[in-house]
């Protein structure tokens, strides 16, 4: 177990590696950084200026280079810049180069400092994430339990009506994604439409007071696309747990149903959702940049979308790291816990 | 010329009607649902003289109900189509305006419903699933909207008017509004409305599923191509091959999707060789899966296989060069007599990055299939005959993973189709007055709380496209099973 969890950390350093690597070339790739450069200086700089301009500032160095100083593990650099000054990565505001520590990447915690918001890219990641994070509460809230009954009523009698109607639901649900589902809600309840004006269309004040009106539609709307994949899951997962034949022990043994349901099946038909639920944290990336936008919460998601729309080098590779190393994070827990949790499956 | 209503005429006694079924079926579901957890199921029983009784008692009395509140619905929305079809023009309201514009699309479904049917036990597998419901219902929705996309696109039916032509006055005005005097088009209303530059939502959606129709399944395909020609090796051999393939694809499946897209699809990178090299890579699986399969099952006939491949291979290989090489970019080596198309470099991009996320998931499907069937009885007995490895691997086992394939493909245009959305919503790739609906959410989501009928149309019909290929492929799921 100790040793296939190393295994599994050492994928996953080198997977993180090579997607940070993939993340900073196509962020700075020639045209990128010339953008840069003119939204930082001007508008009008002439093709020698953004040259020299991207040479003063460290950004004409080899890429493997760059890669290693805005991780940490090379020293950054120190330019003598056509301009006669002299700038260094490490080189903090007013301070002189002597003073400034030789290594200021990632690894030291200096993400940066973000061109869109002005502020340090550290204090960005952590108030959105904690945003992120109330939202992502909710969705859990709301999508586990609920995918989960459904996934068990549906999967308990196979074949019966409710399984029917149930399966149906689960698929219409799949089939909606969250800028569809999210277009309708607000169309419907946050419109007077159709006379049915119950919640808030924009989320914005749910960001510092959080209550049903301004929650519920971003937290369902996210919610409502994952709940039926889990859901499909769990009632495959239960229907084949039904049909075991310990299962038929019981119930030729004259257990009644709801205890073999609850007792006897429940267990073994959650170790497949729990992989499942893990897994769809990649996928829920997805709708809350969707759904923040939508709703202009403005949370991880949100800052994603704005870092990427305005060109914001050092914002959008911290917010890839943020996300790489959550879906790596969440593979590792799935893999760990479908082990720990399944006593079936020994890993010599 | 009066605005239309919703329903016109017929909804005087229609829409009752239809309030009436929907209350029924929803109160009856929600009680069948409720008496689900006490009663005892239904049970079939089987008398002495051979007839069958079922017996239900309450519960089975609603699971009736249920179903015939279901049909009462279906029925009711089916008049509202027929009869409104059949209405003179502004008599239906706007429904049986818009079922009066699809009037070509009804016909060739009932065409293909009729026919498929009626020859259904000759059809394999496309004619099972006429026995599923499910998959009939599903099969419908599909095949409206490709009906849609192509008389819209190639023949340049049903829309009402031009997509892109903006009508003063009309800007954001309700469905069912009448367009001012000597206006271009067909009918003297917008149907469901202008959106906020004035231009004809119900046109906009019908141009917009010829985008959605024509690059989804393509787009698929080639994501299929790609992981059929790597996956089946992995399985086949393991080994490290298996290994290094498994690690690309999953550092490819690790990468957040909305990320990849955020970073590759931007006006830099378009002009940018990044998505060409790109094409050129995921383009050439398609030429190498077809080299390899015609050549593994006629390399014994040398005189059949060599004309056989210059044939296939120089028409793919000419569609490939075409494709590939662009006036204006770093890779025009082309003659412009010799080059068939070119394709818009912002299409192109969303095409290859589509095709990027979907491959890898392709590949851990053929490879889990083929890690399975490789031990089976048929493949040692081609491996006893001499069979190569890829005979074996394209002729064997290829087709007897057919059936989950097709079930995956299908889910995956749906998915696709949402991808494709997706890049529409942030509008991203495709020009911002595209008719997709993606960007047309997009757009209409920006004045979503004042003027809400704009979004949803695009939105429903997305919905009912994804809808459809989730059922077919549950319909298909349950049909092939039961082989």
């Amino acid at each position: 177990m100790g040793l296939f969890i190393l295994r599994r950390l050492g994928v996953m350093i080198l997977t993180a590696l090579c997607l940070t690597f993939v993340v900073f070339w196509l962020t700075n790739l020639t045209p990128n950084l010339e953008k840069l450069a003119k939204t930082q200086g001007n508008f009008r700089m002439s093709d020698e200026a953004v040259t020299s301009y991207l040479t003063n500032r460290g950004y004409k160095q080899s890429l493997p280079q760059k890669y290693g100083q805005w991780l940490g593990v090379l020293p950054g650099y120190v330019i003598e810049g056509s301009d006669g000054e002299t700038r260094g990565r490490c080189v903090a505001f007013e301070q002189p180069i002597e003073e400034a520590p030789r290594f200021c990447g990632i690894l030291q915690n200096e993400w940066g400092f973000s061109t869109v918001f002005k502020e340090d890219v550290s204090t960005i990641i952590a108030k959105r994430l904690a945003l992120t994070g109330k939202l992502m509460f909710w969705v859990m809230m709301v999508m586990v339990p609920g995918a989960l009954i459904i996934g068990v009523l549906a999967g308990m009698r196979e074949g019966s009506g409710t399984d029917r109607s149930l399966s149906t639901v689960s698929i219409i649900s799949t089939a909606t994604p969250e800028y569809v589902s999210g277009v309708v809600f607000i169309a419907a309840f946050a419109t007077p439409l159709f006379g049915m004006q119950y919640f808030k269309g924009t989320a914005t004040a749910a960001m510092d007071d959080a209550n049903f009106i301004n929650f519920f539609l971003p937290v369902i709307t996210i919610a409502l696309y994952g709940m039926g994949y889990i859901a499909r899951m769990t009632r495959a997962s239960m229907t084949e747990v039904m049909t075991a034949q310990y299962i038929r022990t019981a119930r030729l043994k004259g257990v009644n149903f709801r205890t073999i349901v609850l007792r006897h099946a429940l267990r073994n038909a959650l170790i497949a959702p729990f992989t499942v639920i893990m897994l769809q944290f990649p996928w829920l990336l997805n709708g809350v940049v969707i759904v923040e936008t939508l709703f202009n919460y403005k949370g991880f998601g949100w800052t994603l979308f704005q870092a990427a729309s305005n060109n914001d080098i050092e914002l959008l590779l911290a917010v890839s790291v943020v996300s790489v190393f959550v879906v790596l994070v969440t593979q590792l827990i799935s893999d760990i816990g479908y082990v720990f949790l399944n006593p079936r499956i020994r890993i010599s | 010329m009066e605005p239309l209503s919703w329903t016109g005429a017929l909804g005087t006694f229609l829409n009752p009607a239809f309030g009436i079924a929907v209350i029924c079926l929803l109160a009856s579901a929600f009680i069948q649902m409720v008496l689900s957890f006490t009663a005892s199921p239904m049970r079939m029983q089987s008398n002495a003289d051979g007839t069958l009784v079922k017996r239900g008692g309450f519960l089975g009395m609603f699971e009736q109900t249920t179903q015939a509140a279901l049909w009462a619905v279906i029925l009711v929305i089916l008049g509202y189509i027929a009869v409104g079809a059949l209405m003179p023009y502004g008599q239906a309201g706007i429904i049986g305006a818009m079922s009066k514009q699809f009037f070509p699309v009804w016909i060739l479904l009932t065409v293909m419903f009729v026919l498929s049917i009626a020859f259904k036990r000759h059809l394999g597998l496309y004619g099972k699933l006429f026995d599923s419901i499910v998959g009939m219902i599903g099969f419908g929705l599909v095949m409206f909207w490709v009906f849609t996309a192509i008389l819209a696109g190639a023949f340049d039916m049903l829309a009402t008017f031009d997509p892109l032509t903006q009508v003063s006055g009309l800007k954001n005005k309700t469905p069912g509004v009448t367009v001012p005097d000597g206006t271009v088009g067909s009918i003297p209303h917008y149907l469901l409305g202008g959106d906020n530059l004035a231009r004809d939502i119900f046109s906009r959606m019908i141009h917009g599923s010829t985008i959605v129709v024509a690059i989804a399944p393509l787009a698929t395909l080639f994501a299929f191509m790609v992981g059929i020609t790597l996956g089946l090796p992995a399985g086949f051999y393991g080994g490290r091959l298996d290994t290094i393939l498994s690690f690309l694809a999953n550092l490819i499946l690790a990468f957040p999707v909305i990320l990849l897209f955020f970073l590759l699809v931007t006006p830099e990178i378009v002009n940018s060789p990044i998505p060409t090299v790109m094409a050129m890579v995921l383009f050439i699986f398609p030429l190498i899966f077809f080299a390899v399969l015609l050549n593994s099952r006629y390399h014994t006939q040398p005189a059949k296989r060599t004309p056989i491949l210059v044939v296939v291979l120089g028409v793919l290989a000419w569609l490939y060069l075409s494709l590939i090489s662009q006036e204006g970019t770093s890779v025009a080596f082309l003659p412009n007599w010799f080059d068939l198309f070119d394709i818009n470099s912002g299409i192109l991009v969303v095409f290859v990055s589509v095709v990027f996320v979907n491959s890898p998931t392709v590949y851990r499907i053929v490879r889990g299939l083929a890690l399975d069937l490789r031990t089976r009885d048929y493949v040692a007995a081609a491996q006893t005959r001499g069979e190569g490895a890829w005979y074996v691997m394209l002729w064997e086992i290829l087709p007897n993973a057919r059936g989950p394939l097709i079930v995956d493909f299908c889910l995956r245009i749906g998915y696709t189709t949402i991808l494709l959305g997706t890049l529409g919503f942030f509008g991203l790739g495709l020009p911002p007055e595209s008719p997709d609906w993606g960007s047309t959410i997009n757009e209409g989501r920006k004045l979503l709380l004042i003027f809400a009928h704009p979004a949803l149309p695009p939105a429903i019909a997305l919905l009912s496209l994804v809808l459809g290929l989730n059922l077919l492929a549950d319909g298909l799921r349950e049909e092939s099973l039961k082989d």
